[in-house]
């Protein structure tokens, strides 16, 4: 089978088979970068361009690697450089790019949406990268990689988010995959940081962490911004970690062989604890790790690939 | 100059007329509504099958003249009334500079004589620079011709100057309109606070925040005995607070538009900038609150908040967009579908809410077709289908969420002071 769109927007647009399909194709990139050498020929010729409105180094790397690895030529575009400081309109400098006729453009945008908007206009396949507080599908689709390759399945799992959900396009996208595949979600945080009716998204919600620990087979953990603080969402980091952190007493409450994850960057002593992020529960670096099979799956299933075919 | 309408279904509710019957229009005023009129020398117009109706008012349209003119003009913008069957339109303040002095009063209605065909009754600011800090000259600009006084656009966030502004505004017997929008509370939302904005990731524009000013504005109309005018309306709360106001027989009105009548939050589900507005598209139980209201009289008027941009401006991301959509040339068509065609009130009423309501929360001696009444006529075809063609706007802008629909029922003429300015028989 292949994706139906040409794009990759977000979770809520793709089915649970597309969904398996994507994590199905990573499982054989993912050998790839365990060999001597790294790099598979399948999308020679191909361009991508790397657009990369709001800073990030992380998932920016890692798209880099999984085009590298695939052989496609890559582009990097960040405002600091370019005439998207001139005043230049997103669409206007979208377009200019779509012009030299890329097959890929790689959005990271602080604006919810601006991906979608691309995709209106653009000839390219456009994949979210991560659109404000909206959704970051890549991020979802490797949290959930990990979880299988931990688990074993993804059905029946119980998941726990805690942190600041509101702003959280990572909590969305794993809310929506999470569902899609039959997973348990719990969102937990204070009631100023979660979403006005998230739970019609499909979870349940506590405002005490140790419930939402309770059972849980996997933890995920978000970052919480200082500018939160500043703007009224908590009195104070300290509290914040108190109500919200995660350390190793309060994680023996989850299932025994749960496992920790954050999609980083990590405030070590706020939301996680060094023991925790350290610590045997942690697949912190394997999310890391995954990140780069599932994007290379995602690159390679978006030009039309099927999956099987793909590593030889 | 006499103008004689010929067989038309006349409705006007303000002198309990529902019949076939010939309206006679002599030099800007109506002379008789009788059965067979003879012409005698009158030009004659035969609307047997159309339905004659007091001339239509929008009293919330921003004409974006002076300084934003290649949104809209004081003569585009009276050209796209004309065409969607208004005979008239209240032009809010928010202009470049605003309208806070005589002389931006007297520019838009010297641009009005000049270009129009419709009446344009312009809106004063209540403040200085609409910047809320001290009153503006209301006396002189009524005395200019401004009709209503309001800061659109902004609310007036103190509660002493609101209290002050409706205690000077009774000298002249003119409202104060008020956006009712608490802008801590709204602290930049773009869309409805919502399952929408939760699964868009886009910030919630919660509807408390215009709850908060319409009960505020309504102890304080209490307090001064000065006369409130809630503008488009948005919230069940805020519609049970005006219901409430009015059995206590305060003088509190509101307007609402057809797009909160006509559609919810979900029509952003595709970052559709053309869905965003101020105040935003509310819930489904809002949208039916509101329905609710203008059946049981809660609401006076229906007024479009007409906001032109251009198109430019609204091809961006949704959050940088602009707020609001044009809806002069859409507005009469929603209506006769939706509400008179979906059964939500009757003719009767909708001319109510267009001619009857808007010229009394104004103050002004329309929306009747009495003999002695200015001859300002509203011609409709109940049966007329439109599809929503940005392409025939007459409007400068094309900001529409309903380009492509297609409704049933027509604004098909539009005669003010006597003369047709708009014929699409």
């Amino acid at each position: 089978m292949k994706l139906r769109s040409r794009h990759l927007l977000g979770i809520a647009a793709l089915e649970p088979d597309e969904i398996f399909l994507i994590l199905d194709t990573a499982e054989g990139f993912a050998e790839v970068s365990t060999r001597e050498i790294k790099k598979v020929p399948t999308l020679r010729g191909k361009t991508v361009v790397n657009f990369f409105v709001e800073p990030s180094t992380r998932t920016r790397s890692s798209f880099e690697l999984a085009e590298k690895r695939l052989s496609a030529d890559s582009l990097n575009f960040s405002p600091g450089a370019s005439s998207f400081v001139k005043g230049e309109t997103l669409l206007d400098t979208a377009r200019n790019l779509d012009a030299m006729a890329p097959d890929y453009i790689v959005l990271r945008h602080s604006e919810a949406g601006a991906p979608h908007f691309l995709a209106r206009h653009c000839r390219s396949s456009i994949i979210n990268a991560g659109d404000g507080s909206h959704e970051h599908p890549t991020q979802a689709l490797l949290d959930a990689f990990t979880m299988r390759q931990r688990k074993g399945h993804l059905a029946g799992l119980r998941v726990a988010i805690v942190g600041d959900i509101l702003h959280s396009r990572v909590a969305r996208s794993n809310i929506l995959l999470l569902n899609r595949v039959g997973a348990r979600v719990t969102v937990c945080g204070p009631p100023t940081l979660l979403p006005i009716e998230v739970e019609r998204m499909g979870c349940a919600v506590t405002h005490w962490i140790d419930e939402a620990l309770q059972g849980a087979d996997v933890v995920m953990m978000l970052r919480v911004q200082l500018e939160r603080m500043q703007s009224g969402f908590f009195p104070t980091l300290r509290e914040y970690a108190r109500l919200y952190g995660l350390d190793a007493r309060r994680l023996k409450l989850a299932a025994p062989d749960a496992i920790v994850m954050h999609p980083g960057p990590m405030n070590r002593g706020i939301e996680i604890m060094g023991d925790v992020a350290d610590g045997g529960s942690s697949v912190i670096l394997e999310q890391v790790t995954n990140g780069v099979a599932v994007r290379m799956a995602v690159l390679y299933l978006l030009a039309g690939g099927t999956e099987g075919e793909a590593t030889a | 100059m006499r103008l004689l309408l010929k067989n038309g279904r006349v409705v006007d509710p303000a002198s309990g007329v529902d019949g076939v019957l010939d309206v006679l229009l002599e030099d800007g005023k109506i002379t008789k509504v009788e059965p067979r009129i003879p012409a005698r020398g009158a030009q004659v117009e035969d609307v047997e099958g159309l339905v004659v109706c007091p001339g239509f008012l929008d009293i919330h349209v921003h004409l974006r003249e002076p300084g934003q003119e290649w949104k809209e003009t004081v003569a585009t913008g009276a050209r796209a009334a004309a065409a969607g069957g208004f005979t008239g339109v209240a032009c809010m303040p928010n202009t470049i500079p605003v309208n806070d002095s005589r002389s931006v009063t007297e520019y838009i209605l010297a641009q009005a004589r000049e270009h129009g065909g419709v009446q344009v009754y312009p809106i004063g600011c209540v403040t200085k620079g609409q910047r809320g800090e001290e009153l503006a000259e209301m006396g002189d600009m009524f005395a200019a011709g401004a009709r209503g006084f309001s800061d659109d656009g902004r609310c007036v966030s103190s509660s002493l100057l609101m209290r002050r502004a409706l205690e000077y505004s009774r000298i002249f017997g003119v409202p104060v309109i008020d956006h009712c929008e608490d802008p801590v509370l709204v602290d930049g939302g773009v869309m409805n606070e919502g399952e929408t904005a939760t699964r868009l990731g886009l910030k919630g524009w919660p509807g408390v925040a215009e709850d908060v000013m319409v009960e505020r504005d309504i102890l304080l109309a209490e307090d001064t005995r000065g006369h409130v005018h809630i503008a488009h309306m948005s919230t069940r709360r805020a519609a049970a607070s005006v219901r409430r106001a009015k059995k206590k027989g305060l003088r509190i009105t509101c307007e609402v538009t057809p797009h909160h009548l006509v559609l919810n939050d979900e029509a952003v589900s595709d970052y559709d900038t053309n869905a965003k507005m101020n105040p935003p598209l509310r819930s489904e139980a809002d949208r039916l609150a509101l329905l609710e209201a203008l059946a049981d009289r809660t609401v006076d008027a229906i007024a479009t908040d007409h906001a032109p941009h251009h198109g430019d401006e609204k091809s961006v991301e949704f959050s940088r967009a602009p707020f609001g959509i044009v809806g002069l040339e859409t507005a009469v068509s929603l209506c006769l579908d939706r509400l008179v065609h979906g059964g939500v009130i009757d003719l009767a009423r909708l001319v109510e809410l267009l001619a009857v309501g808007p010229a009394a929360v104004l103050g002004l001696a329309k929306g009747s077709l009495r003999p002695g009444a200015d001859a300002d006529v509203t011609v409709l075809d109940l049966e007329r289908g439109v599809k929503v063609d940005a392409a025939r706007f007459f409007s400068k802008s094309a900001n529409s969420p309903f380009l492509g629909w297609k409704l049933r029922g027509a604004p098909v003429a539009t005669v003010v002071g006597g003369r047709i300015v708009h014929d699409a028989r």
